[in-house]
């Protein structure tokens, strides 16, 4: 334990004064639906409030130990293991990363694929979230039972002018096949879910039936868009064409058949994505905007996000940049020198803020503390729980000259809108002019799940210039790979940096002796579920709880909706360990690996 | 197997299925309410691309095609069998691909049918509550429940590297107690196959596979992750056979790793004709010429990519001219050398060989990919010779 300081010391007197007697603490663990294992933990008053509230990763992962000492050709194909989900783009980031240390610049051709492949990861992350592991926090799958299917055929029309699956017989079918599931709620794996009825789902049956149509048509759209990779990857999950210099998928793209395949399925993606993904945003967007859990203004106003998504020599379709207090006004460069992390409530030695080129993870479990919380019959419980004045997370603190930052598709959106970028300002006005929704709005938890379908779209509308222009510049040039040498006697150091569906991902690497010498990554994840800083600031996911009015503690859905709307990646920490409840005291592993930890 | 065997053995044979079927049928199912017939209608799929789909994989288990009714009705009683699935050091990506109904193919389905026990461990909410649901289905189907296992098991730090559940039980004891009362234990990826990625050197956790920590045979069904044809056709071998399959020297099922990639590779023809890829992006490369140079490892490796592909047949790492990495052989991150190099060039030019100042290259270097070299040579001797246990 080494958070003493007596600002610390007061700051953790403040706070159990308010955990009196009247306050309840409420863990949720494990928090499903999410890649990973997480645990939130709030401390709620008598008025349901919430007044308190952590995070914490019971995960902690070892792979970048592992990288170090590698050729760094190798290095990419173990971050991908990171997980199996972002199984792209940890990839990618990391062949980035050392193209950039090694000071290659890859040809345009590759450039473009690698957007094409992009595109696909971002079509199949976004589709599943939202239909298979957000969408149940909004749509009340045994309230759809009830639904008149031709009004709700009807309906589908207010919301796009070509609906998908909501024929009056697709939808007779559907509910037909969710009755099945409805009789087992410990059953099949995707409708196990304890909170249906609950008060804060605002779709009407009809309204439920359309969504719900939609998450069993996207099962089968998520295969389309794993197909739609694996074209270009070989395979999807762990796709394999990159390499350092580029990519070896040339034979494809030289080949119209497979030029075509890759259209043919993109434009169905696109199809989905605009008549039923951001056709049901708007839908959430009309039923949602008095349900005040999710049109709570954020707890972190500051969001950041970096340059991605090249579709065309030095045209990327989202810019770089960050924005704070909420303020779309001014919009500030990132200086990479001012990105650290820290661990004060994080389980390593090291409190103090690092340069990711030199982090280092010296762990320190301390573990969780007994104690009491809600049971599911809302009597209290003996739990294992998190010690709000220790260390209580694998996840470190990221900070941006020491300030949190949330990272994302809604930070994308707010920096590209910031930045006067004509895609973004006209996909976000006519969506905020559509749904007659002012532009505090965004700053919520329904903007944070509306802008994942917004810039999915801008995507599905505008990724297709990748495609285009690859054609273009095949006719006058083929080159896929570049040619390069690496110097034994030579240190270098880069990063790759850029958004992921997830948001900012940065994986760091410095090479000595042509191999890899330190490694980190700086996972989106890592910055919105980060704990407290020494400065008692929290990050967004804690910060976004606090003052969370929750209608039924036993059934704490506000909670997981607000946290599934960041699209929590915990799996991005491959199970090295998991700690939960467990003590432990020591590690065998070499402080002096220096890999990152962050989740 | 296979062409040693007369048609008269394959009589006898259809008669032992045909009976086991039987036997499995009179064992009560797991969920009265469903069927495979049920799930594949509701899933869009017809009765004819069920059937085709067991054409398909009765071919892969080497059987001829008459036996293709047998296998539509063995997947049939297939829920008898519960199936125990634990999660280990792993990242997703083997669930990911079969279980997240993500890829609604006829074997995820059939995973989805099958897998009820897994489900309700993945499904519970409470940490104590899954370690409870675990003890009372290994207590409730002793010595009857197939055990699958996905990610490797840390055994450092005496274990803890790895905890589960309220009462922060180790990974490697809860492995090893249902191990121990399984009917029959599939060791599904590289991961709880070989220990996987984070086994590589320095192996922080002391990760290892599953068949290092029980005494149990365990069938590994590697790969990174394996194709879930492999994975239903393991289930489906067991379900027909009731024995172990014929194994190789990793215990790998012989009917689908006991080709090399290599071996029925669609560039092999240009490794003949001495066409290679020199380069990345070079004119070989887009003539799609054999991708050993630029490293690819389907010499050394054992699986059935190059017939079955990835993603419903959409590719794989040879077509995307990457070449194999070696994924599913034992310790391949640390035994298959630099990854767009080939490995022969491991033993006199190579990042690991002389120049490595660190500890990882002390470590692996040169003895490690010479025993590999041996090893290879010794499962190559070792595929031909008859398996005791055929």
């Amino acid at each position: 334990m080494n958070t003493n300081s007596t600002e610390n010391d007061k700051e953790i007197k403040s706070k159990e004064s308010k955990l009196s007697s009247k306050t309840k603490r409420v863990v949720v663990d494990p928090i499903t639906r999410i890649e990973g294992h997480l645990r939130a933990e709030v401390i709620v008053g008598d008025d349901g409030i919430v007044q308190d509230a952590f995070v914490s990763s019971t995960l902690w992962r070892g792979l970048e130990v592992i990288a170090k000492g590698r050729d760094p050709r190798n290095v990419p194909l173990i971050m991908q293991r990171i997980c199996g989900v972002c199984t792209y783009s940890h990839y990618l980031k990391s062949t980035i990363a050392v193209e950039d240390a090694l000071g290659i610049k890859i040809p345009l051709n590759a450039e473009l694929v690698r957007t094409l492949m992009n595109a696909a990861l971002f079509f199949h992350d976004h589709v599943v979230h939202f239909y298979h592991l957000h969408g149940v926090d909004w749509v009340d799958i045994v309230s759809a039972l009830s639904a008149d299917e031709k009004k709700a055929s009807e309906l589908a029309f207010k919301y796009t002018n070509s609906p998908i699956g909501t024929g009056v017989n697709e939808l007779k079918k559907v509910k037909e096949t969710v009755a099945k599931f409805a009789k087992h709620p410990q059953g099949l794996g995707p409708f196990a879910n304890a909170y249906w009825g609950h008060g804060t789902y605002k779709f009407t049956p009809e309204q439920n039936l359309i969504a719900l149509s939609h998450y069993l048509k996207a099962l089968e759209m998520q295969r389309v868009a794993a197909q739609l990779l694996a074209i270009f990857g070989g395979k999807q999950p762990h796709p394999q064409s990159l390499v350092v210099g580029g990519v070896t998928c040339v034979m494809d793209i030289l080949d119209p058949s497979r030029m075509g395949e890759y259209l043919t399925k993109y434009k169905k993606m696109a199809e989905f994505v605009k008549n039923a993904y951001v056709a049901d945003i708007k839908m959430a967007a009309e039923m949602y905007r008095d349900e005040v859990s999710v049109v709570k203004p954020v707890g972190v106003k500051n969001f950041m996000a970096f340059r991605d998504f090249m579709v065309g020599r030095d045209e990327y379709l989202f810019d770089s940049g960050y924005i704070t207090d909420g303020d779309l006004s001014k919009v500030f460069d990132i200086n990479e020198d001012l990105i650290t992390e820290e661990a004060t409530h994080s389980w390593y030695a090291d409190d103090e803020p690092l340069h990711p080129y030199d982090g280092k993870t010296n762990p320190n479990y301390t573990g969780f503390v007994d104690g009491k919380s809600i049971g599911l019959d809302g009597k209290e419980i003996d739990s294992k729980l998190i010690d709000p004045k220790g260390k209580y997370s694998w996840i470190k603190s990221p900070r941006y000259d020491g300030k949190p930052m949330e990272v994302g598709p809604l930070a994308c959106l707010l920096v590209s809108y910031a930045r006067g970028n004509k895609l973004v300002k006209d996909s976000v006005n006519g969506f905020l002019k559509e749904t007659n929704l002012p532009v505090e709005a965004l700053f919520t938890t329904l903007g944070r799940t509306a802008a994942r379908a917004l810039q999915c779209e801008i995507i599905a509308d505008n990724a297709i210039k990748a495609f285009n222009n690859l054609i273009e510049n095949l006719k006058v040039d083929q080159d896929t790979c570049a040619i390069y040498a690496v110097d034994k006697d030579k240190e270098y150091k880069g990063r790759g940096i850029g958004d992921v569906p997830r948001g900012m991902l940065s994986h760091w690497i410095r090479i000595k002796n042509g191999v890899c010498e330190n490694y980190q990554a700086v996972v989106p994840s890592t910055w919105n579920a980060s704990p407290e800083d020494a400065n008692g600031i929290k990050g967004p996911y804690e910060a976004d709880l606090v003052g969370l009015k929750i209608l039924d503690i036993t059934q704490p859905l506000e909670i997981i909706r607000i946290i599934h709307s960041y699209d929590p990646c915990i799996a991005c920490a491959v199970h090295v360990m998991d700690t939960k409840g467990n003590k432990l005291s020591e590690y065998k592993v070499d402080p002096l690996y220096g890999g990152a930890c962050s989740i | 197997m296979g062409s040693g065997i007369k048609d008269t053995s394959y009589d006898t044979l259809y008669e032992s299925f045909k009976e086991r079927i039987e036997q499995l049928k009179r064992l009560p199912k797991m969920d009265e309410d469903n069927s495979i017939d049920k799930v594949i209608k509701e899933n869009g799929f017809s009765r004819r691309d069920f059937m085709k789909w067991a054409g398909a994989m009765t071919a892969m288990l080497s059987l001829p095609s008459t036996f293709t009714p047998l296998m539509a009705d063995a997947i049939k009683v297939a829920d008898r069998l519960p199936i125990i699935w634990l999660h280990m050091a792993e990242c997703t990506g083997c669930s990911e691909s079969l279980l997240r109904s993500a890829n609604p193919t006829i074997d995820s389905l059939i995973f989805d049918y099958i897998s009820l026990e897994y489900h309700e461990t993945l499904m519970a909410a409470a940490g104590w509550q899954a370690e409870h649901n675990l003890e009372s289905a290994i207590e409730k189907y002793k010595g009857r429940y197939i055990l699958m296992v996905e990610g490797g098991i840390p055994t450092g730090n005496e274990g803890s590297f790895l905890t589960i559940g309220g009462h922060a039980k180790k990974g490697k004891d809860i492995a090893l107690e249902a191990s121990e009362h399984s009917a029959a234990i599939f060791a599904i990826g590289t991961c709880s196959s070989f220990g996987g990625v984070q086994a590589a050197v320095p192996n922080p956790t002391g990760a290892v596979g599953l068949s290092e920590v029980t005494h149990k045979t365990v069938i590994n069904v590697p790969g990174c992750p394996p194709s879930e044809k492999n994975i239903v056709g393991t289930l489906l071998h067991y379900l027909l056979y009731g024995t172990l399959p014929a194994l190789d020297a990793y215990n790998r099922p012989k009917w689908a790793y006991k080709n090399r990639i290599h071996d029925l590779c669609e560039r092999r023809g240009h490794f003949d004709a001495g066409e290679f890829v020199e380069q990345f992006g070079d004119d070989g490369a887009k003539e799609g010429y054999c991708l050993y140079k630029v490293g690819c490892k389907g010499p050394y490796t054992f699986n059935n990519c190059s017939k079955n592909k990835f993603n419903q047949g959409t590719s794989w790492p040879v077509q995307v001219g990457f070449g194999c990495m070696g994924c599913s052989e034992p310790d391949f991150w640390d035994t298959m050398g630099t990854v767009n190099e080939p490995l022969s060039d491991k033993l006199y030019d190579t990042p690991f060989g002389g120049l490595g100042a660190d500890a990882t290259a002390d470590k692996i270097g040169l003895t490690l990919l010479t025993a590999t070299a041996v090893g290879i040579a010794a499962h190559a001797a070792i595929s031909t010779i008859k398996n005791p246990k055929e």
